[in-house]
């Protein structure tokens, strides 16, 4: 079985007012340095298989199909083996 | 013979009974309520997929909607030339299932928007706007915290070049500018039709603007448009 680990970023291209609105708060917190601030996801489930190469195939589909939009979003993500 | 409406429930739909109400009781037309884990359209002739937050906006507004089992019927009726209008949550449903082009990101507000907006009809050679006049300024509510739509340059020409622009925000005098822009949609865009001119979905609830008792009528021009042009 592997644990996969899924962080959605949005693409660079499209603007993320909900990053912008945070970073205004860390201005009127004081923080001065924070700059570039962008929100995204972070997604774990465990797949249930034996061979890594299968694993890696189910979580490319899963982000394509349904945790990413492609318009929107890019994704990377980690595989990990548990027992 | 008059067109037979369809109006999907998802859960979390919260304009399905606006819907059918505007379209039953005060426009005397058939409608009924197709369930979301139904496969069978039940013969209808137009389907709404209506507003809400279906499945509670998770993910992504629309995204899991998008694979209820009604949705597989609803895609391939569209495919086959079905006519389907997608109002508010229902437009973001129609992006994520892809059978109109773009996103719906959040308000440049950030803030969940609810009031009254003018809306000018830019392209009146639909199935779903013959029979109103080109820039003609319509009078809907809007009520929404991710409607500012967004398409890359791309997408943005193939919208303008094929006319597929049916609806933008303006003020009451028909003029396309900022302050007339209620959430930062790109162009002013508050609706879009497919190429093939039979999928349309908008922000604006026009089955919210049915009951002149409520103070607004302007609804009920789109769907008596639809009507006849069924008819025709």
């Amino acid at each position: 079985m592997f644990k996969a680990i899924v962080i959605v970023k949005r693409r660079p291209s499209i603007l993320d007012p909900q990053g912008m609105a945070v970073e205004k708060g860390a201005k009127h917190l004081g923080f001065n340095n924070i700059k570039d601030t962008r929100i995204g996801k972070y997604v774990e489930f465990t797949v249930d298989t034996k061979v890594k190469s299968a694993a890696e195939k189910e979580v490319s589909e899963y982000c394509g199909k349904l945790l990413i939009n492609p318009n929107l979003e890019d994704y990377e993500y980690t595989l990990e083996e548990i027992i | 013979m008059k067109p037979k409406f369809g109006v999907v429930v998802f859960p979390g739909s919260n304009c399905d009974h606006d819907a059918y109400y505007a379209l039953k009781k005060i426009l005397g037309l058939d409608v009924t309520f197709l369930w979301h884990k139904d496969t069978d359209l039940q013969n209808c002739d137009v389907i709404v997929l209506p507003g809400g937050f279906s499945y509670g906006d998770y993910l992504r507004t629309g995204a899991i909607a998008r694979f209820s089992p009604i949705m597989n019927s609803v895609i391939e009726f569209s495919q086959n030339g079905g006519r389907l209008i997608g109002i508010c949550n229902g437009f973001q449903i129609l992006l994520e299932a892809q059978l109109l082009p773009g996103v719906l990101l959040k308000n440049k507000s950030l803030q969940f928007v609810c009031k009254d907006v003018y809306l000018s009809v830019e392209n009146n050679d639909t199935f779903f706007t013959k029979g109103l006049s080109r820039n003609e300024v319509l009078k809907f509510p809007i009520a929404h915290g991710e409607g500012n739509y967004f398409a890359d340059d791309v997408t943005l020409k193939s919208l303008v070049e094929n006319n597929q622009i049916v609806f933008k925000y303006t003020s009451v005098d028909g003029v396309t500018d900022n302050d007339a822009n209620p959430n930062g949609s790109i162009l002013n865009i508050a609706g879009i039709v497919n190429k093939e001119g039979n999928v349309l979905g908008l922000m604006p609830h026009p089955e919210r603007a049915c009951n002149p008792v409520l103070g607004k009528n302007d609804g009920s021009l789109v769907f008596n448009a639809i009507v006849k042009n069924f008819m025709n």
